[in-house]
């Protein structure tokens, strides 16, 4: 059974609704990402299920517990969640371990009890657990960003939430940082069993600490799915765009192919939201992502032969020549920029072994079936 | 990462605004009910006070000098200012708090050591020098605030672009500091409007003077109300002006993230007269009178006249009235500054700007309505402390409004949201998280209050129960009759009794910006503004 369950939740702010009709579901001890652009609703999200706004109308479930439903708002400290905010907020009044210590005092926090309290031993484990054992006796000014994040969150997890929501804990640190606490915070959510929601603008974020991805824009879901199904099958081309990079074509479906300006690819046609998935003569968007076109030099023979997925023959339903007009490189891999003969730019990710400079002539190859969409309306 | 605004909350805080509206009804009934005397009095009374040569000889006195200190104040402030958070300066911590002194200084205590000195001084040109000098601060520290916040980056950009150093102080820096010079300008011009005790030693006609004449000859009540509204009149006039003139520019400028670099001028040869600037300020208006007193309390006439049972008697019932104003005070302005500070809307709005528009209340108004008010409405509080330390709270609460605000927007509301979500009801989560936190500032507004009491003159004398005397009334008995010798102790000890809430809130101030700093290290711009608001 999910621990929580978000139904046709609508919340409003006094200039209009900023979320409509949400549905929202995660199973007991996973991780829910929420990504979405800036202005999304993502946090107001957040916010509504840990009872911090209201909703207008619709339903969330905690456990058993039906915390939000037509006419009935539980209060949020009657909710038994956890919430981890952006800046931490630890309060500044008290150390770190008088911090965590307030997490279990249940409603009845005074600076006094949790003075009292931050000696016992589940604070030690607590702290021990985020790796902060030493700092016990520390003041909240004197921690580093990701320090204090791991103190917000060892405070959460004090009360013994059935549900931890973490709104952008990793936003305000620096990269390096960001990936390690990132690691830790999913591995500690996994071993206190805690279900937990987290909210992100960083795509990469969300696919790689979470279980499930809410993708959310203008306060609706697009799609809720497995971080694989999200990136691999998305439910619309906006959605492809924002998950990762992406190469759209315009095309006109027939049957298991499509006809593009690059030759006729194989394709399999997405059903939409709607339940409308196009059909046979529709024009179309193709969604190619960048690692998906396969570059050769050009005249070094087929362009499939050294598909490394063993699909060679599969793989090349199309070849083309073009000119890398520029290169990316990050390193592990790196995007190039290829300009066709008939002036059309495609972007193509390979690996550091494939990379070759700009100015080359290459044979372009689209391993694999694509994407076809119903065109978005504009 | 975006900036982290504070989400108005959805849900209307009846229950805060309910206690606001209170508040503000409380403190507004007293004037309310003198205007309303004036305007249902007889239409033939009110004519003959009109007719009389004086009244518009004293609103012009009046006028003439609120404008002409407030020039003066500006005049001098901004260079100061200037002089403080923009140029290499010796000493720059030491002249800071030698411009913040003349704040601490009454202006009849000022205007007492001059006269102690010099007892020809009289007229207008005595009241201007003293309340000028002694009003310069509430110039200087805000504009100094406000150059800390902004950077020179629009003056740097505006000289690459061709224009001179004046120029582009024009077109950079002086948008910035225009809403303080705004803000200063009106605070010195209330100050003068609503002062007595300085006018008064100077003999200098002004409505402030008259009401307390016409109020002690019982026999012309009506005519020291009418002076009464005029006087609100005046200073209202003032407010609206400020606001009009600050207009739309002073939104757009605070909501420009304008922090930046700030080039810092070498002085040169501007080094001794600009030290010049900062030393004579101070000196007009606290280094004379100090050391005139001083040397007065240690003459043989004083030594012989001295009471010490008279003295202890009139500093503890300074300290327990002032401590009973600070209690008003806070207790009226705690909704009003919470609600500001946490909401936002159309009433929240109207609730604080009426709050603050005790600002504009001259203490002897106050005092004149408090006056008419308890002796028509519950004559059995007539002259009781009661109605002095609710009057001092009127008079102070913006003061302590200003405080609370700024302490309660300081404490983030996601400590606010912790603690919620960790079962705090919202009533403890105020209680342990909000309140404890703004506490410094909480504190602070109380020692703002309390300090602002103890120097409060025209309405103390108004309201003062029978026999009750306080430093203040007893300082001015004997400077009435020219007994400086025997005033000089109870100047003295006054200076020194304001001195400990005034030593208490630097303490309290410290305290807070070590708070801050843990919530937020980085929040220069904060401490600087914060700072503003205290002064």
């Amino acid at each position: 059974m999910s621990r929580l369950e978000v139904r046709d939740l609508t919340v409003g702010y006094e200039g209009g609704p900023v979320l409509h009709a949400v549905d929202v579901e995660v199973p007991h001890g996973e991780l829910l990402a929420i990504v979405g652009p800036s202005g999304c609703g993502k946090t107001t999200l957040l916010r509504t299920i840990a009872g911090l706004l209201r909703a207008q109308s619709g339903e969330i479930r905690i456990g058993h517990r039906m915390v939000t439903t037509h006419g009935i708002h539980l209060a949020p400290e009657k909710r038994r969640i956890g919430w981890v905010p952006q800046d931490a907020a630890l309060f500044p009044h008290l150390t770190v371990a008088e911090n965590v210590a307030f997490g279990m005092l249940a409603g009845r926090g005074s600076s006094r009890a949790a003075r009292r309290a931050a000696k016992s031993d589940e604070v030690r484990r607590l702290l021990d657990l985020v790796d902060l054992g030493p700092l016990a006796n520390r003041a909240p000014g004197q921690l580093s960003g990701g320090q204090a994040q791991r103190v917000a969150l060892a405070r959460a997890l004090a009360a013994g939430p059935e549900l931890v929501l973490l709104d952008e804990p990793f936003g305000a640190l620096d990269p390096m940082l960001r990936a390690d606490l990132r690691a830790s915070v999913r591995e500690l959510l996994r071993a206190e069993g805690v279900t937990g929601i987290l909210v992100t603008h960083d795509q990469a974020e969300a696919l790689s600490i979470a279980d499930h991805v809410a993708v959310l824009r203008g306060g609706e879901v697009l799609q809720l799915g497995t971080p694989e199904e999200v990136y691999q099958v998305p439910a619309t081309p906006w959605v492809a765009g924002f998950v990762g990079d992406a190469v759209f074509l315009p095309g006109v479906l027939h049957g298991d192919e499509v006809a593009t300006s690059i030759g006729r690819l194989r394709a399999v046609p997405v059903t939409d939201a709607a339940g409308l998935a196009p059909a046979d003569g529709d024009d179309v968007t193709v969604l190619i992502r960048p690692e998906e076109l396969r570059v050769r030099p050009a005249g070094s023979g087929a362009a499939a032969e050294a598909a490394p997925d063993g699909a060679a023959a599969r793989a090349a339903c199309a070849a083309l020549e073009g000119i890398v007009t520029d290169v990316e490189y990050t390193g592990h891999d790196a995007m190039l920029a290829v300009s066709l003969a008939d002036g059309m730019r495609l972007r193509a990710r390979v690996t550091a072994s494939g990379l070759v400079p700009r100015g080359t002539a290459v044979r372009l190859a689209v391993a694999g079936a694509v994407l076809a969409y119903r065109p978005e309306p504009a | 990462m975006t900036a982290q605004v504070a989400t108005p909350s959805p849900r209307r805080p009846w229950g805060l605004i309910a206690a606001s509206l209170v508040a503000v009804a409380l403190a507004a009934i007293p004037v309310v009910h003198l205007v309303v005397r004036v305007v249902s009095a007889d239409p033939a009374e009110l004519a003959a006070v009109f007719e009389r040569p004086r009244i518009p000889m004293l609103v012009g006195n009046s006028v003439l000098l609120a404008t002409s200190v407030t020039a003066t104040a500006v005049a001098l402030g901004v260079p100061s200012a200037f002089l403080l958070a923009r140029t290499r300066l010796r000493w720059r911590g030491l002249w800071a708090v030698l411009a913040a002194l003349p704040l601490a200084m009454p202006s009849y205590l000022a205007a007492y050591g001059w006269l102690a000195w010099q007892p020809s001084m009289k007229g207008f040109w005595a009241a201007w020098l003293v309340l000028s000098f002694v009003s310069v601060p509430y110039v200087t520290l805000p504009v100094a605030a406000a150059l800390r916040i902004g950077g020179t980056g629009l003056d740097d950009v505006a000289r690459t672009l061709g224009r001179g150093p004046l120029g582009s102080f024009m077109l950079g820096t002086w948008p910035q500091i225009r809403p303080a010079v705004l803000a200063g300008g009106l605070l010195v011009a209330l100050y003068t409007l609503s002062d007595f005790g300085g006018v008064a030693l100077f003999r200098f006609p002004v409505l402030t003077t008259a009401i307390q004449q016409a109020y002690s000859a019982s026999f012309s009540r009506d005519e020291a109300a009418v002076l009464a509204v005029l006087l609100v009149t005046l200073a209202l006039l003032v407010v609206v002006g400020e606001q009009f003139a600050r207009g739309r520019a002073a939104r757009r400028i605070q909501a420009a993230p304008t922090a930046g670099r700030r080039r810092m001028t070498p002085l040169g040869r501007w080094a001794v007269p600009g030290t010049a600037l900062l030393a004579l300020v101070p000196a007009v208006a606290v280094v004379v009178p100090v050391a005139v007193l001083v040397s007065r309390v240690l003459t043989a006439e004083t030594l012989r006249e001295f009471d010490p049972a008279n003295l202890a008697s009139a500093i503890g019932n300074t300290v327990l009235l002032s401590a009973g104003g600070a209690v008003v005070a806070v207790a009226l302005a705690l909704p009003i500054g919470v609600l500001a500070a946490r909401h936002r809307g159309r009433i929240v709005r109207a609730v604080e700007s009426t709050g603050y528009l005790a600002l504009g209340l001259p203490g002897i108004v106050v005092g004149l309505s408090l006056v008419f008010f308890s002796l028509s409405v519950v004559p059995a509080l007539y002259q009781t402390a009661l109605v002095l330390a609710f009057g001092y709270g009127v008079l102070f609460m913006p003061k302590a409004i200003g405080s609370i605000r700024a302490a309660t927007g300081q404490v983030p509301t996601s400590l606010e949201d912790v603690s919620r979500t960790l079962g705090n009801s919202r009533a403890r989560t105020w209680l342990t998280v909000t309140a404890r936190l703004a506490r410094p500032g909480i504190f602070a507004a109380a020692m703002l209050a309390a300090v602002s009491a103890m120097k409060e003159l025209p309405a103390t004398l108004m309201l003062r129960p029978t026999g009750t005397d306080t430093l203040a009334v007893e300082l001015w008995q004997r400077t009435d009759v020219s007994a400086y010798g025997a005033a000089a102790p109870y100047a003295v000890a006054l200076l020194l009794v304001a001195a400990v809430p005034a030593f208490l809130l630097s303490d309290a101030r410290a305290g807070r910006e070590a708070t801050r700093e843990a919530i937020a290290p980085d929040t220069r711009a904060g401490r600087e503004a914060n700072r503003e608001v205290i002064a």
